[in-house]
C-alpha cells in the first residue's frame, strides 16, 4: 500500500459546481482524439469526475470550438509519432483551432504527447527529447507545485508536493539556458520534479511550463492517471478541478 | 531534382543515442571511435528548376517541419 501523498482534499466548491440547480452551466472542456491517441478516455473520465465540469471529444479533423470553455490535448502517440513526437499533429485542423483558442486566451493543458504536440506547435517553449536512458519510464513520481496562479494549479499550494505518474520515453525537457533563466524569471515553470524524482533528464527538473500569458500549460506526467486513491493517488484531480474555476 | 537532407541534434545538446553507440562499438573491437552522433537523413524530389531556389524552398520546409531548428541542425543537398 502506498501512502497518499500530497494530503488531497476536496477543494472549496468552485463557482459551477452544483450550478446546474441554479440554471448555470457547468465548463464544458473538449479533449482531442488523434490517430494514435491513447489517453483521450482517461482524460474525459478525469474531466467527468471533477466538480463543475463536464467533457466531450474533439476529433482532429474538426475545427469547431464553440461551447467549449477548456481543451486538453492528451497522452498517446499522434499520427504515429512520425518525424518527431508531435510533429505532424499540429498541422491537424483542430490544433489550428486550438492555437486561435489559445491566442485568444483560452486554457489549454496538455499532457505527455500533447505537451510534444504543444512544444512543437510553439504555443509553448522548449522541445521534449529522449530520455537521457532512451528507455520507457513508468513509475509514480513526485512534482513540486511552482506557481498556483494559473488556470490549471489553482487548486494547488506554493510548494505542494503532488503524486502523480509518467510514462515516457520522450520527456526530457529542453530549452536553451538563456531560455530557461527567462522561464524561470516569468514563473513559466509551473512542476519541476521533486529532488531525486527527475526520471528522464528534464533540464533543471523541469515537469511542466506554461506559456507567457499562462493559458497554455503542458506536463509529462499524467494527471488522468491519478485521480483515485484507490490506484495510488488521487493529486492529479486537483489540475483537472481547477478548470472550474474558468470564467465560462 | 533530388535533394537530401540531413539533420542532427544541435551542437552542446546531449545526445544518449550517439553515447549509447559510441559505448557499444568497442565491444566490436572498433575502440578508436569518438564523437559518435546519430541523426536522420531525408530524401525527397522537387520539381525541376532553379537549384538555388529550391534550397531555399527545402530550407523552409526544414524550419517548419523536417527539423526543430530549438534541438536540431540541419543541411541541404541538392542531388544531381
Amino acid at each position: 500500500m502506498t501512502e497518499k501523498r500530497g494530503g488531497y482534499t476536496p477543494p472549496s466548491t468552485p463557482p459551477h459546481a452544483g450550478a446546474s440547480s441554479y440554471g448555470r452551466r457547468k465548463n464544458t472542456v473538449g479533449v482531442v482524439v488523434f490517430p494514435g491517441s491513447c489517453d483521450e478516455a482517461d482524460a474525459l473520465n478525469a474531466v467527468r469526475r471533477a466538480q463543475g465540469l463536464e467533457g466531450r471529444t474533439l476529433w482532429h479533423g474538426d475545427h469547431d470550438l464553440s461551447g467549449i470553455d477548456a481543451v486538453v490535448v492528451p497522452g498517446g502517440f499522434s499520427y504515429g509519432d512520425y518525424l518527431r513526437a508531435g510533429a505532424i499533429a499540429r498541422f491537424s485542423p483542430m490544433m489550428e483551432a486550438v492555437g486561435a483558442f489559445a491566442a485568444e486566451g483560452g486554457p489549454v493543458l496538455g499532457i505527455c504527447n500533447g505537451f510534444q504536440v504543444l512544444c512543437e506547435a510553439r504555443l509553448l517553449p522548449g522541445a521534449l527529447l529522449a530520455n537521457t536512458s532512451l528507455r520507457f519510464v513508468c513509475r509514480q513520481v513526485d512534482l513540486v507545485v511552482e506557481n498556483t496562479d494559473t488556470p490549471f494549479t489553482r487548486s494547488c499550494t506554493d510548494g505542494e508536493t503532488l503524486s502523480i505518474p509518467v510514462k515516457h520515453t520522450t520527456g526530457r525537457y529542453f530549452a536553451p539556458d538563456a531560455l530557461l533563466d527567462e522561464l524561470e524569471s516569468r514563473d513559466q515553470v509551473v512542476l519541476r520534479y521533486a529532488s531525486g524524482h527527475n526520471p528522464n533528464g528534464s533540464l533543471r527538473d523541469i515537469a511542466g511550463v506554461c506559456n507567457e500569458a499562462g493559458n497554455v500549460f503542458g506536463l509529462m506526467p499524467h494527471p488522468e492517471h491519478a485521480i483515485d486513491s484507490l490506484t495510488g493517488s488521487a493529486d492529479g484531480m486537483k489540475l483537472f478541478e481547477s478548470l472550474a474555476w474558468v470564467a465560462a | 531534382m533530388k535533394i537530401r537532407i540531413l539533420v542532427r541534434p544541435k551542437e552542446g545538446i546531449l545526445d544518449p543515442q550517439g553515447q549509447a553507440v559510441e559505448r557499444a562499438l568497442p565491444a566490436l573491437g572498433f575502440d578508436d571511435v569518438s564523437n559518435v552522433h546519430v541523426g536522420r537523413l531525408i530524401e525527397l524530389e522537387v520539381a525541376d528548376g532553379d537549384a538555388a531556389a529550391a534550397q531555399v524552398r527545402v530550407a523552409e520546409m526544414c524550419e517548419q517541419l523536417l527539423a526543430n531548428p530549438l534541438i536540431e541542425s540541419y543541411e541541404v543537398e541538392v542531388l544531381k
